[in-house]
């Protein structure tokens, strides 16, 4: 048994420590939100907070994960009001929205270390994020949005 | 001239005589073993361990030391750029990731997000390792690009090298990050020598008097 903080719930998880940290968190937890993409850390879909930092789920095993805190966009905030998930409904940012989660997973990374990021500074931090409905100037406008958000609230 | 005053005058000249005679020896001992180390590191070592230059046998080992820090398993990660490398021809590394102040990557882009603490299974996915990470943005320690000649003259330059005397650029060889080379996950080519040939090359150029190979 392995014992996993996430979103700020212990879970006690029956699984391999090899097991990686998002086939536990939508099979056995059921924290669908977040998405499998490529499984090898290439797209981002995956990403979740672990101590902070915006890992690829998919190559995360659960044995990395113990003793640290997951969040994941289900628990990124209690009312989904964080700026991104306002800036992202108030430009209609997804179109498929399949990477979405890791995108806004990713940008809040950005927000928390730099809370006025430039353009290059966003794109800097968003890469390694790919959208195949190619929103990513949406996502651009929206991290520019959220970060005014965040400094006038 | 009384008894006294000639006994005076040999004991004077017997202690320059010896004076001389000390520091001709110890020229001879700081020529003789001056392969770079201090005498502080010559004393701890065993009279068969102290070195003796000789810059063909430098100049050869550093030739196989290069050939393997211009391998794309260390290449990769001294790049010229603030991007890495990547795969056998040394391409930009997918994603542009970039260095960052401390090498470790900027915000969601940082080296653990994706190379753990051990290889990830399946051919061409993340390497790992625990202290994954590019030389920080004041200390970049490039090899993209440097000749022979340049990369050994910035090996020893602790202002280019990480502030690493001799004795710890001889311990750098068995670095966890170093040694990874030599486990690159499937997929990856391994560096021309095993790790034991490139200790032993990078020990041998470093205690010959570490030579820099001339540039043709």
């Amino acid at each position: 048994m392995i014992t996993l903080n996430i979103n700020k719930k212990t879970h006690r998880v029956d699984a391999d420590p090899n097991t990686p940290l998002l086939w536990v968190l939508r099979d056995i937890i059921g924290l669908v939100g977040t998405k499998y993409g490529c499984g090898v850390a290439q797209c981002g879909a995956c990403v979740v907070h672990l101590d902070g930092e915006a890992v690829r789920s998919c190559v995360t095993k659960i044995s990395r994960a113990q003793g640290k805190k997951v969040v994941t966009i289900e628990g990124l905030s209690e009312t989904n009001s964080h700026p991104l998930q306002k800036a992202w409904l108030d430009l209609d940012v997804s179109q498929c929205g399949y990477c979405q989660a890791g995108q806004i997973m990713s940008a809040a990374v950005l927000l928390r270390e730099n809370k006025n990021p430039s353009e290059q500074d966003i794109d800097d931090a968003m890469a390694g994020n790919i959208c195949r409905c190619g929103t990513y100037l949406r996502i651009r406008e929206a991290i520019q949005l959220a970060a005014k958000d965040q400094k006038n609230g | 001239m009384d008894n006294s005053e000639k006994n005076k005058r040999s004991y004077s000249v017997r202690m320059r005589t010896f004076a001389v005679i000390g520091i001709l020896m110890s020229m001879a001992c700081l020529m003789t073993f001056g392969a770079g180390f201090t005498l502080v590191e010559k004393a701890a070592m065993a009279p068969s361990e102290i070195p003796v230059k000789d810059s063909v046998a430098s100049v050869e080992a550093f030739k196989e030391v290069y050939s393997v820090l211009m391998s794309p398993r260390c290449m990769n990660c001294h790049p010229s750029g603030n991007i890495p490398l990547q795969g056998e021809d040394s391409h930009l590394h997918a994603m542009l990731p970039k260095r960052g102040l401390d090498g470790k990557g900027v915000y969601s882009m940082k080296c653990t997000n994706c190379h753990q603490p051990v290889n990830t299974p399946g051919l061409n996915t993340p390497p790992g390792n625990p202290d994954w990470h590019l030389p920080p943005a004041d200390m970049k320690m490039v090899f993209q690009g440097r000749s022979a000649y340049e990369l050994a003259k910035q090996l020893l330059d602790p202002k280019q090298n990480g502030n690493k005397n001799l004795k710890k650029l001889i311990e750098h060889a068995d670095d966890g990050l170093v040694k990874a080379g030599w486990n690159p996950g499937e997929g990856r080519k391994l560096p021309p020598l095993t790790h034991a040939q490139f200790k032993k090359a990078w020990i041998t150029w470093l205690t010959t008097g570490a030579y820099a190979p001339k540039d043709k």
